[in-house]
């Protein structure tokens, strides 16, 4: 590592020397001790920009394999009466073939599909995936440290997740099949391996996955948050901090908080499980046999699921909400509107998140008298949601935007949480819930709101700092194919679920066909499986698009590529170990003045001028 | 660990190691109020088991207790450069840890003696999961206390500041499990 005292031949390199602040990190290593052949350096590295590459690579496997699981259950609801023995090579025994050569997708398998799908999702793509990848790449970067807290510690979060993959992954070849019983696990089906094929060693293992999963979280949210509290560099206080930063602490603090309470949850299901006790069970008959297992309460599993699972959306979609007001913001070449009120509202957001769980629960035999306490602060959870609207409309209105796949992405973002977000207000009220729960509405509402959206976010964030993970761009042309046909095929997905859930269409069903009212429903079906279909595909192109990029993209050959002012943008175009090769930068103001006296940025690291205010403080 | 920073450059005062354990500790806070709380819905439901606690955990109590107490003292004699003191009140915050985990067991034995087995009523599974997982988060503790103890036995004694800080940390989870055990005993008394 050379760089002890090089010519500054640009105003950045000259200020970094001047101002930056030394911290004698070139004596501690002479060479590089942790990238010193190819296995330390791209597979069991402790450094944060590999650690966010294997959480994104590793994301992105986890990811297809969800869709694809989706695309068979899609099929299946979409033509029922198809023939689905050409998926005999891949899904095996569960295509039953009968005597005429029609193949049928076995029903309960499907349900392990829906299952599966909702698990890997929620958790090991749109949280291991999303905040994995943006909070070990930002963090250190954006705030002007060497690395994590604690690198090591990061190295573990991963493997973590790694090994809960790997679980869950071996659960889904089991000959019982994978489990079954939904992604939020509600006992008596999960705690009971008689009950169904998919709660015997598939549940056992779903846990165990789940497990390790959780001390990843852990792991990773310890390391996050106490990075970002303790190692920002000179002159970064609170106030200046990118409003991912921002986001991605009270997403850390939400699951140090909720995942605990999780793994509480699970440990009794364990319990009930294999030691024959009895925290959720009681008085049950399962195959026409009665059990003595008595005292339970299965409510009591959704209680402490949902106090993870409600903050656990949050965990999805505040990620994505501060990338979002970060490449708006870089690509809208103006000041984010309202910094301090989109604080606020993740702060408030973070809070509410924590007293609505039972919103989930409204039709579980929750007292009504307290259900009005839950869909009161459900209904507050808009405030602040849609102050951060405002806000990311002010920042683009009137401004020059730069259209590009990354900024496109955070526009889509908006446009499909805000109409995600208004069926939430349907369904925080309990008595439009006792129609709509358990419907496509539900299915609609939720895919919408953190599953189309978070994937906006973080599709916004890969086109975005594609550039500082590879030092190569994405393929523009594809990714903006990628933007307008996921939008609009999203849109053809999830908009008619509205309907067919008000008319009642219950979700999870295997088939729906047998029923009367539903008849008119069958076209419908065909067309939002043959969107799911597209835009399936549409996914498949990203990702040639993507791994295409990091070997043959367009080189980048500048620093700053968007002209953006925070710190990341100031390393190398491939930073080393360590991100600074010489001072880390110190800030001298917020990160967000574009177009600010009549320069159209002007990054962190440049001194405020005489009389000049910092808007941050 | 890694590249560690530096703490000159840190702008608050507080080690990060230390930080990063307070949060581990905010986090193992909220598994226990989970159970605590899922022990107070679930009572309310009725259909529970009343039975008296073994006497073996109030003596426990007085057993971690004590073992905080020494390891304090293990600590300040570490500061002043006791050398004697401060190994030998490491070993007996370790023996008397062991004897924690040991004391526990009698006491699950106790219950099971008195028909509070495991599986016979959610109040009594309650408090073998919750006094369990204590129970192994003081394990944890003790995997701690060795790490001290090799260092005191096996490095030469100078008590640096990175010295200190190691032991700071170790002293601050055994604290932790301590309250955390204290907390669980008042839970269960006024509970049940």
């Amino acid at each position: 590592m050379a760089h002890a005292v090089t010519a500054a031949d640009t105003l950045e390199e000259k200020l970094t020397q001047e101002l930056g602040y030394d911290d004698h990190f070139h004596e501690h290593h002479h060479g590089d001790k942790f990238q010193s052949n190819f296995l330390t350096t791209y597979i069991f590295s402790t450094d944060h920009k590999i650690i966010a590459r294997q959480f994104l690579i590793t994301g992105i496997f986890w990811a297809f394999v969800g869709a694809a699981m989706s695309i068979v259950f899609r099929l299946q609801l979409g033509f029922p009466e198809a023939d689905m023995a050409w998926l005999k090579p891949i899904l095996g025994k569960w295509i039953t073939v009968n005597d005429a050569g029609i193949g049928k997708l076995d029903p309960e398998f499907y349900y392990s599909l829906v299952t599966m799908h909702g698990t890997i999702l929620v958790f090991f793509v749109l949280t291991a995936g999303l905040s994995g990848t943006f909070a070990n790449l930002l963090i250190p970067l954006q705030i002007g440290a060497r690395d994590m807290a604690s690198p090591l510690l990061n190295a573990f979060s991963y493997w973590f997740f790694f090994l809960a993959g790997v679980v869950m992954f071996l659960s889904l070849f089991l000959s019982t099949g994978p489990f079954s019983g939904g992604w939020t696990a509600y006992p008596p089906l999960s705690a009971l391996p008689q009950a169904s094929d998919g709660s015997k060693a598939g549940m056992t293992m779903w846990i165990v996955g789940m497990a390790l999963f959780i001390v990843s979280s852990l792991l990773g949210g310890i390391n996050y948050i106490t990075t970002i509290l303790n190692l920002r560099t000179k002159g970064m206080n609170m106030w200046r901090m990118p409003l991912t930063i921002w986001a991605i602490l009270v997403t850390a603090i939400l699951g140090v908080l909720s995942f605990p309470v999780l793994l509480s949850g699970v440990l009794l299901l364990m319990f009930d499980r294999s030691m024959g006790t009895s925290f959720y069970l009681s008085e049950i008959v399962v195959g026409g046999q009665i059990l003595d297992r008595i005292g339970g309460s299965p409510v009591l599993f959704q209680h402490l699921f949902w106090f993870l699972g409600h903050p656990e959306v949050y965990i999805i979609i505040l990620p994505s909400m501060g990338i979002v007001s970060e490449v708006l913001s870089v690509h809208a070449r103006k000041p984010i509107f309202g910094y301090r009120a989109m604080i606020y509202s993740i702060l408030a957001i973070g809070f509410l998140s924590f007293i609505v769980w039972a919103h989930h629960m409204f039709m579980a035999g929750v007292n009504p008298f307290i259900s009005n306490f839950f869909v009161v602060f459900t209904l507050i959870i808009a405030v602040p949601s849609a102050i951060k609207v405002f806000n990311w409309i002010s920042t683009i209105y009137g401004s020059n935007f730069r259209f590009n796949a990354a900024s496109l992405f955070a526009v889509g973002f908006v446009s499909m949480f805000i109409s995600g977000g208004l069926t939430g207000i349907f369904l925080g009220n309990s008595a439009i819930d006792i129609q709509m729960h358990d419907t496509y509405f539900v299915v609609a509402h939720f895919h919408i709101v953190m599953g189309i959206a978070a994937f906006f976010g973080m599709f916004a964030g890969i086109y975005h700092w594609f550039p500082k993970m590879f030092s190569r761009f994405m393929n523009e042309t594809l990714g903006k194919i990628h933007f307008w046909g996921t939008l609009i095929g999203a849109y053809a997905i999830f908009w008619p679920m509205h309907y067919t859930g008000m008319a009642g269409v219950p979700r999870r069903y295997y088939s729906i066909e047998n029923f009367d009212s539903f008849k008119h429903f069958v076209d419908l079906n065909k067309f939002i499986t043959v969107a799911a279909i597209v835009v399936f595909f549409l996914q498949i192109l990203f990702i040639i698009n993507f791994f295409y990029s990091i070997f043959s993209g367009r080189k980048l050959t500048v620093k700053n590529p968007w002209g953006s002012n925070t710190l990341e943008w100031t390393t190398p175009i491939q930073p080393g170990h360590g991100n600074w090769p010489g001072n880390i930068p110190t800030v001298q103001r917020w990160s967000y003045d574009y177009g600010k006296g009549g320069e159209e940025f002007i990054p962190q690291f440049v001194p405020l001028k005489e009389g000049e205010h910092d808007h941050g403080h | 660990m890694g590249a560690i920073p530096s703490p000159e450059y840190n702008q608050s005062k507080i080690l990060p190691q230390k930080l990063a354990l307070w949060v581990g500790i905010g986090s193992m806070v909220m598994m226990f109020a989970a159970f605590t709380s899922a022990y107070v819905v679930r009572r309310s439901a009725g259909n529970w088991l009343e039975f008296k606690l073994p006497d073996i955990f109030f003596l426990n109590t007085v057993v971690i207790v004590m073992s905080s107490v020494t390891l304090h003292y293990a600590y300040t004699s570490f500061k002043k450069g006791k050398e004697k003191w401060y190994k030998g009140l490491l070993i007996a915050t370790f023996l008397l840890g062991i004897l924690f985990v040991v004391l526990q067991y009698k006491g699950w034995q106790a219950m099971t003696d008195i028909g509070a087995t495991f599986t016979v009523n959610p109040s009594s599974s309650f408090i073998y999961v919750i006094s369990g997982i204590h129970a192994a988060h003081v394990l944890g503790g003790i995997a701690a206390l060795i790490v001290a103890m090799v260092h005191a036995f096996v490095l030469p004694f100078r008590p640096t500041a990175r010295r200190r800080q190691r032991f700071e940390l170790v002293c601050q989870y055994w604290h932790f499990v301590d309250v955390l055990w204290i907390y669980l005993i008042g839970f269960f008394l006024t509970q049940s």
